[in-house]
């Protein structure tokens, strides 16, 4: 499945690094990666693609949730769909 | 790969704007449950609600963590209990408590359906479980129950208006010691409908599939939070923008409404497309209107400005979904608004403004505390007027109003949670329609032509 990690918060050095950490330690698959700074924020958005096995998804996002925690920023991890069905008629 | 401001505009709404899903309803026929054995008919109800609704409140957490999504309530809305209960006769307050002990296994946090629909009259039951009402939701504390008393079609039953007007009060005393919070989970109806996913009117029609899933978004906070971002465009410009906007909220619904039926094995049944308010600040549909150029919500041009947020809500949301139903539209319960709380507080929204408002909007007359010593004939009379706008206007209205058993206007009634508190609201107590509600019968149904 195709899920989207979104990194929003406080620039600082090594974000992409440990983000890609925690994906290649959970087996996600990075697909595509962009990043910019908005209204003084970082953002960094990766499509990332994921096994279907059960409870991948939910340690995938407990794992960058707490990531998030320890760096201060805010990590979601949310499907694709969610994306598509409210931007793409 | 998607465009980065879109990604973030869904997060930002999600994280700042409060755009959530309010509730995932499942609804249940109990039909088949009827027996001419009370307790036989109660142990089927309870057997066919744990049955099907015992993975609801799981599917719902699993994909409210998956899609990042915030989902409010797990709820379950059952065929009136009056039908049910006209089979065996008895208490019917035996089934609430039945209805209890299934929304404690699954895990919903309320269910809707202890009602009856007597818009034309009493039929075996109805008149019995009416009376139960008070005593039903004084021993359960997840049930609700509704009463449609009329219809465009068929006009206003006032004996049903006379009766629940002390129903009401009768509720509100029993549970005087909990802040009258019975009042809070009953509601009058007219022109009721059967896929409405919200409490606490929500119950599940005779015309219903056996087992369906009702979706109901929220997020008036979205809206604010965009209408912001134009603080000079006109009002075609504005309703533009509330469009787009709900066409996004909506489509988080279909999504989810969708994904829930697919899990759990039922058909997909509505989504309702309501700006649905918390009394989070961030959450409010007055301070849309206040967005919009109102100094505060209750001024003249309130109403106009409630019609114009109310139809656009519905343009937008009518595309994104494959199917819209409920209640669809913008609710005003007074005090899970804090907005409206505050308009009420500084005496700018009365409650006459109110009910103009409701002649444009979704519902009517919602969670409103009155004064404590507000007889029933006057609660009658407000049931009464508040129907007559459903009637003629061939929409749904409502009233939940909360009689503050042993307070004056002015005070304020707690619930907390969701329910938010409320401001107890001026009523006209001075002069009576005792008679004109005493004389009961049917108000006949209006006509649909020669409309001025």
């Amino acid at each position: 499945m195709k899920t989207i990690v979104s990194v929003i918060g406080k620039d600082a050095v090594g974000i992409i690094s440990e983000v890609s950490a925690v994906c290649a330690e959970c087996n996600a698959n990075i697909v595509d990666i962009t990043q910019s700074v908005l209204q003084d924020m970082f953002v960094m958005v990766m499509l990332t693609e994921l096994k279907d096995d059960e409870g991948a998804l939910a340690s995938f996002s407990e794992k960058m949730k707490r990531l998030g925690t320890e760096k201060a920023l805010d990590i979601r991890v949310m499907r694709e769909d969610v994306f598509n069905s409210m931007h793409r008629i | 790969m998607l465009n980065l401001n879109d990604i973030v505009e869904t997060i930002n709404m999600i994280s700042e704007e409060n755009l959530d899903i309010r509730t995932i309803t499942m609804g249940i026929s109990l039909l088949d449950c009827a027996d001419s054995d009370a307790e036989k008919a109660c142990e089927k109800i309870y057997n066919k609600i744990t049955r099907l609704a015992g993975n609801l409140v799981k599917v719902g957490e699993d994909i409210e963590r998956e899609y990042g999504i915030p989902i409010i309530n797990k709820r379950i809305s059952v065929t009136p209990i009056a039908m049910v209960a006209a089979a065996s006769g008895g208490n019917p307050v035996m089934f609430a408590k039945a209805l209890q002990r299934a929304a404690e296994a699954t895990g919903v946090n309320f269910i809707g359906g202890y009602s009856a629909l007597v818009h034309k009259g009493f039929s075996a039951g109805d008149e019995a479980l009416i009376r139960s009402i008070p005593e039903a939701l004084s021993v359960t504390s997840n049930i609700c129950s509704s009463v449609n008393i009329g219809s465009t079609k068929a006009g206003l039953n006032m004996d049903a208006v006379k009766l629940m007007g002390q129903i009401v009060r009768e509720t509100a005393e029993i549970t005087a010691d909990r802040d009258c919070i019975g009042c809070a989970k009953l509601v009058v109806f007219c022109n009721a409908v059967e896929d409405n996913p919200f409490m606490a009117g929500a119950f599940h029609g005779v015309g219903e599939p056996d087992c369906v899933i009702h979706v109901g978004v929220s997020g008036p906070g979205v809206v604010q939070a965009a209408l912001k971002k134009c603080p000079n465009g006109d009002l075609g410009q504005l309703a533009e923008i509330i469009k787009r906007t709900a066409f996004k909220i909506t489509r988080m619904g279909q999504l989810v409404g969708t994904e829930a039926s697919k899990r759990l094995g039922v058909p997909f049944g509505i989504v309702d497309l309501s700006l649905a308010p918390t009394p989070a600040i961030g959450d409010s549909v007055a301070h849309i209107l206040e967005e919009m150029g109102l100094e505060t919500c209750g001024t003249h041009g309130t109403t106009a400005a409630l019609a114009m947020l109310n139809d656009a809500v519905k343009k937008g949301g009518v595309m994104a979904s494959s199917y819209v139903g409920g209640l669809s539209g913008a609710f005003i319960p007074v005090s899970e608004d804090a907005g409206m709380i505050d308009a009420v507080k500084s005496g700018d929204l009365e409650l006459s403004k109110l009910e103009a408002m409701t002649a444009v909007c979704s519902v009517g007359l919602d969670m409103i505390a009155i004064p404590g010593e507000t007889p029933a004939e006057v609660i009658s009379a407000i049931i009464a007027d508040e129907a007559a706008i459903g009637m003629v206007n061939s929409k749904t209205t409502a009233v939940r109003v909360i009689p503050a058993i042993g307070k004056k206007a002015g005070e304020m009634l707690e619930f907390g949670g969701l329910l938010g508190s409320g401001p107890i609201m001026k009523v006209n107590l001075q002069k009576s329609p005792k008679k004109f509600i005493d004389r009961a019968g049917r108000i006949p149904a209006p006509m649909q032509s020669l409309k001025n």
